[in-house]
């Protein structure tokens, strides 16, 4: 009788985790501890926990979403491999064979790019035909997309120090660089949701989002050559920065995907590929955790986003446009969770609120900074 | 026949502690924030009554719509949701708590039979062990338990309670932001002012000429101003800025700037700005040294000291005036200082020069790097390029250079009229020649246009301004012409001395109408006096004895001044060329004479702001409250499971009522209630259960 009780006990979290886990866990650690080791001498004590603080939340984030365990270390592998290939030197991103053609930053974004079109061309093929194989292998090719705009922006990082000790730093620092983010993080939260509900054919919607910031990253590095690597200004030198930025953009992500969540509802609530898409049971329920957990992180960016404002500029708030319509956006998105929670609000009118929620959020991400002066001026058109 | 009557308290209670009004208050808020994003905050007012004419200023001016965050309307907005908050947590908390404490232990059949999740587990032997049993698998999925019931066994479990400690915690952050921000604002400012207890200085005085009425104590509990600072100076107020003039903070203590710093990347972009700073307390009169840095403030006595912005502080610069009209070549030499305002005389007028700013770096985009010809690339040279460029994420057609000091100046007429002039003290590259550049507007909102003065071989202005003094000296003109006449009919062609003598006549005729008033006399001219069809031809001729006469002016003023003469090449030419249109553009340059800085002794100015902010630190505990209970909100999920054991009865079978309910009705509630049904039949040893539940998730 016990052996019976026991088989429905919820196990514990620790006790759920296997070897693979600790393994992860623990070259994880030793990565952060060497990396401090090598390059302690000049964090300073922000760093230093955000270093950790990181490394902390990798392993939380692998632990929970179990492929991260194979992504981050392939990752981190393929960015070193790219690295060790410089020799110090800039010239060789367009010499070494490597470098040239896979792992050199601007490379591997456009290889990045390349494959979420493909991806995207993909899951509308496998919607059209109804092929399971031909959605796991769009899977797959999303996978490798967000693996390069990761390997991408960590070369980068690098390649900013090649340029001069003093230019290095994070590349979130513009519009291109967060626009590589946004990509890679819709995709990823996309691929954890189409595992969790074991579904996918919401990709043939989520993708186009991704595939538009790819177009406009490919304009943006072709028209504007805004590709190249600048001096940060002086109010952007501060760790805030790498704080703030992604989590303000798990935020627009998680927007971005609820809204196309939105436009799948829409369509299937009218009857149009509802025998190929999800019950709108799911795709009602995707859409309330997307806005969730885009909320729950656009709260932290917004309030991180204060504490910098208080460092930098003097005070936490001072209605700038950036701020003003990132409160707007807040607003926007609390009135949605209190209809759907307090309310019990469903269906259709959701939906429509979802995707014009997206045109505030664009608003707040893009048109602010095209339409409107102000102190975030870094991101201008 | 009265409807029974709410009393009004209680019906504006209703009103402000329900959720509609709240979310009305969202909305309405959100798009009054839209206004002050679209419309430009704080500007000076006679920008608005420029942009908008005085009707509009004056609806908008009484809407508050100049500094909209700050309005009362606006104001009233965030107290209205700061109360229907309130209302809400007075309201919705005790029930909170109570759902937090209680396990509904006293659930009765009827009210588990209404349910949408619920199942029957139908035929079982009610007995202790059953219930044991239960229990051991409630909690064993971390449940916790209450057995309870009278006549039959109720078992009412729950986890994730905590979920309605979201609502509180989540609903008291934004009270307490809300309130952090209001001891923040300016409201006891407002008042004051309203009372008459404040008046908003206008005009522009020395700090210590402003009377107390416009002065605010150190005591002050909450501030956000700025000063300006030159090197070696030093301030003990603030400006803040309200509406269209400003009150002056006293500080408790004085700041005094040492230096102020810009460092540069290689690449001419700014890199640090700097202030080395002494704060001399008031009342002990202690001092203390620090930097103050962009993201790097300084905190003394709860007042944070930022690097805002920089100017200049009074740089002292020195200056040739040159005559623009005159036979002179020699320039007078001027002494000046930026804020600071000096006489100038081009012999006939007056003028006042008043100097507006100087800086000693400007970094520009010469695009020097890219030949002249070079065409705008096409999408697909840029693709290739970006794909194939050896380190394609540095700049390759970009070439930022600091082009050297420039400053800007008025020059004021004795009618009070103004021009502004912005010039630059080196020579600029343009067009692959070289300038001394001038720029002039004659109003603000215009762009400058630039006087371009072409510069000789020794890379001076000297050789043009002999030029333009021989060209502007008439005793100059026989010999000019001579020379000329000489040149362009050698001594042995037909015709001889008369023909000669009538070229030369034409020459000093056309140097003394360009020297009247440019290309624009002699088109004039030429209009007048010769037949419509032969103009253009005219034209040229005219144009052509005027640019070879000019050369031999440049050649007399090189004689006059000790200088061999000019070799006659393209490139004398093209000075030659330039300087006419210099000469051209001089008539419509505004001024007399054009003043070019030789020389500079920087003193920069450090923008400063200072603030006090007591509500800060409500705002980030706020802030840790918000975030936490979103996340408990979310991520708690709230459960209860009632498992009522009934025995058999008279001709029916032991049961037992499974019913289960939540407060965020999910998929994941639909399976972990399939999930639990699933195994308490096979914990009960029974095949199947039966499904009562009423519906999915959709209602």
């Amino acid at each position: 009788m016990e052996a019976i009780q026991g088989g429905y006990r919820r196990p514990s979290f620790f006790r759920g985790l296997n070897w693979f886990d600790w393994a992860y866990a623990a070259v994880l650690a030793a990565g952060s501890l060497y990396a401090y080791k090598l390059y302690g001498g000049y964090m300073d004590g922000y760093e230093k926990g955000i270093l950790f603080l990181t490394a902390g939340s990798f392993i939380g984030l692998g632990w929970f979403w179990k492929p991260m365990r194979s992504l981050l270390p392939l990752v981190a592998a393929l960015s070193l491999f790219g690295i060790s290939q410089y020799h110090g030197e800039l010239a060789r991103a367009g010499q070494a064979f490597w470098l040239k053609y896979l792992f050199s930053s601007q490379s591997a974004i456009m290889w990045m790019s390349a494959l979420f079109v493909m991806a995207t061309a993909g899951y509308w093929l496998g919607l059209a035909s109804r092929s399971d194989f031909v959605c796991r292998v769009s899977a797959g090719i999303t996978w490798s997309a967000a693996a390069m705009g990761l390997i991408g922006l960590l070369v980068r990082w690098y390649e900013s120090y090649l340029i001069g000790a003093d230019v290095g730093h994070i590349p979130l620092s513009n519009l291109y660089e967060v626009f590589i983010l946004f990509s890679i993080i819709t995709a990823l939260l996309y691929l954890y949701y189409e595992q969790y509900y074991r579904n996918r054919q919401l990709g043939a919607f989520v993708l186009p989002v991704i595939s538009a910031a790819v177009a406009f990253l490919l304009w943006y590095t072709f028209d504007r050559e805004a590709h190249h690597i600048q001096p940060l200004v002086p109010a952007l030198q501060s760790y805030w920065m790498k704080i703030h930025v992604p989590a303000n953009f798990v935020g627009y992500g998680a927007f971005s995907l609820a809204a196309m969540i939105g436009v799948a509802h829409l369509l299937v609530s009218k009857g149009i590929l509802a025998s190929r898409l999800p019950a709108l049971e799911v795709l009602d329920d995707v859409m309330y955790k997307a806005i969730a957990i885009g909320f729950a992180f656009f709260t932290i960016a917004t309030i991180l986003g204060a504490m910098w404002a208080a460092e930098a500029w003097g005070g936490y708030w001072s209605w700038d446009p950036k701020e003003t319509w990132a409160l707007i956006v807040w607003l926007n998105y609390a009135a949605w969770l209190h209809m759907r929670l307090v309310k019990g609000l469903r269906g259709p009118i959701l939906a429509w609120w979802a995707v014009v929620g997206l045109l505030v959020t664009v608003f707040a991400f893009l048109g602010v900074n095209m339409f409107l002066s102000g102190l975030h001026s870094y991101g201008t058109l | 026949m009265q409807p029974s009557r709410v009393p009004f308290y209680r019906a504006v209670y209703e009103l402000f502690s329900s959720m509609r009004f709240a979310i009305s208050l969202l909305t309405v808020l959100a798009i009054a924030s839209v206004i002050g994003t679209v419309l430009k905050q704080n500007e000076p007012y006679a920008n608005y009554i420029i942009e908008l004419g005085p009707f509009w200023f004056k609806v908008f001016s009484i809407l508050g719509l100049y500094d909209v965050y700050h309005a009362g309307w606006f104001l009233a907005i965030l107290l209205f949701l700061v109360l229907s908050t309130g209302f809400c947590i007075y309201r919705q908390a005790p029930l909170m708590l109570r759902e937090l404490k209680s396990f509904r232990e006293h659930a009765t059949e009827v009210s588990l039979r209404a349910f949408s999740h619920q199942a029957v587990f139908s035929p079982i032997a009610a007995s202790a062990s059953v219930v044991q049993r239960l229990t051991a698998y409630l909690s064993g999925q971390g449940y916790r338990f209450k057995v309870g019931g009278d006549m039959q066994t109720l078992i009412a479990a729950k986890t994730g309670s905590y979920n309605r400690l979201g609502y509180i915690l989540t609903h008291s952050a934004i009270v307490i932001i809300c309130i952090g921000g209001l001891v923040d604002g300016n409201i006891p400012l407002k008042v004051q002012e309203s009372l008459g207890y404040k008046k908003i200085e206008t005009r522009d005085v020395p700090s210590g000429q402003v009377p107390a009425i416009s002065r605010l104590s150190p005591a002050n509990l909450s501030f956000r101003g700025s000063v300006s600072i030159p090197e070696g100076g030093a301030a003990d107020v603030i400006y803040l800025n309200v509406a269209d003039g400003y009150l002056v903070q006293d500080l408790p203590f004085q700041i005094h700037l040492k230096k102020f710093r810009i460092e540069h990347y290689a690449t001419g972009q700014p890199k640090s700005f700097e202030s080395d700073i002494v704060i001399t307390d008031r009342a002990s009169n202690k001092s203390l040294e620090g930097t103050v840095s962009v993201n790097h403030p300084i905190i003394y006595r709860g007042v944070a000291i930022y690097q805002a912005s920089f100017g200049d502080g009074g740089s002292g610069l020195t200056m040739n005036g040159w005559n623009l009209f005159s036979p002179a070549a020699k320039p007078s030499p001027y002494k000046g200082q930026v804020s600071q305002a000096f006489g100038l005389s081009n012999g006939a007028e007056l003028y006042t020069v008043e100097v507006v700013d100087f800086k000693a770096f400007n970094v520009q985009d010469t695009g020097e790097a890219e030949p002249a010809a070079a065409k705008k690339p096409g999408f697909w040279q840029n693709t290739s390029r970006a794909l194939s460029s050896a380190a394609a994420v540095t700049s390759s057609n970009k070439r930022l250079h600091n082009v050297g000091p420039s400053y800007q100046y008025k020059i004021r007429d004795a009618q009070g009229q103004a021009r502004e002039y912005h010039n630059y003290m080196q020579p600029l590259n343009i067009e692959g020649r070289r300038y001394l550049v001038s720029g002039v507007r004659d109003a603000p909102n215009e762009t400058f246009r630039y006087l371009r003065l072409p510069v000789d071989e020794n890379d001076g202005i000297e050789g043009y301004m002999r030029l333009r003094a021989t060209l502007f000296d008439k005793t100059q003109y026989p010999e000019i012409a001579r020379r000329f006449a000489a040149a362009a009919m050698p001594a042995e062609s037909a015709g001889g001395e008369a023909l000669r003598a009538r070229l030369a006549e034409s020459t000093v005729k056309v140097l003394e109408m360009f020297s009247r008033g440019g290309f624009g006399s002699l088109a004039r001219f030429i209009e007048d006096s010769v037949p419509k069809a032969e103009q253009e031809r005219a034209a040229e001729t005219y144009l052509k004895v005027l640019e070879r006469s000019v050369l031999e002016a440049y050649q007399v003023s090189r004689a006059r001044a000790g200088q061999a003469p000019a070799q006659v090449d393209e490139r004398t030419m093209q000075f030659v060329r330039d300087s006419l249109n210099a000469i051209n553009d001089s008539f419509f340059y505004g001024a007399p004479v054009y003043l070019q800085l030789t020389g500079f002794d920087e003193v920069m100015s450090s923008g400063l702001q200072l603030t006090r902010s007591p509500g800060k630190n409500l705002v980030y505990a706020g802030s840790v409250l918000l975030i936490l209970g979103v996340f408990v909100m979310f991520y708690i999920r709230e459960r209860r499971i009632w498992l009522l054991v009934k025995a058999e009865g008279a001709g029916r079978p032991g049961e037992i009522l499974f019913a289960m309910s939540s407060n965020r009705k999910t998929l994941d509630f639909e399976k972990e209630f399939n999930m639990h049904k699933q195994n308490l039949t096979e914990l009960l040893n029974l095949e199947t259960a039966v499904d009562r539940s009423t519906g999915g998730l959709m209602q």
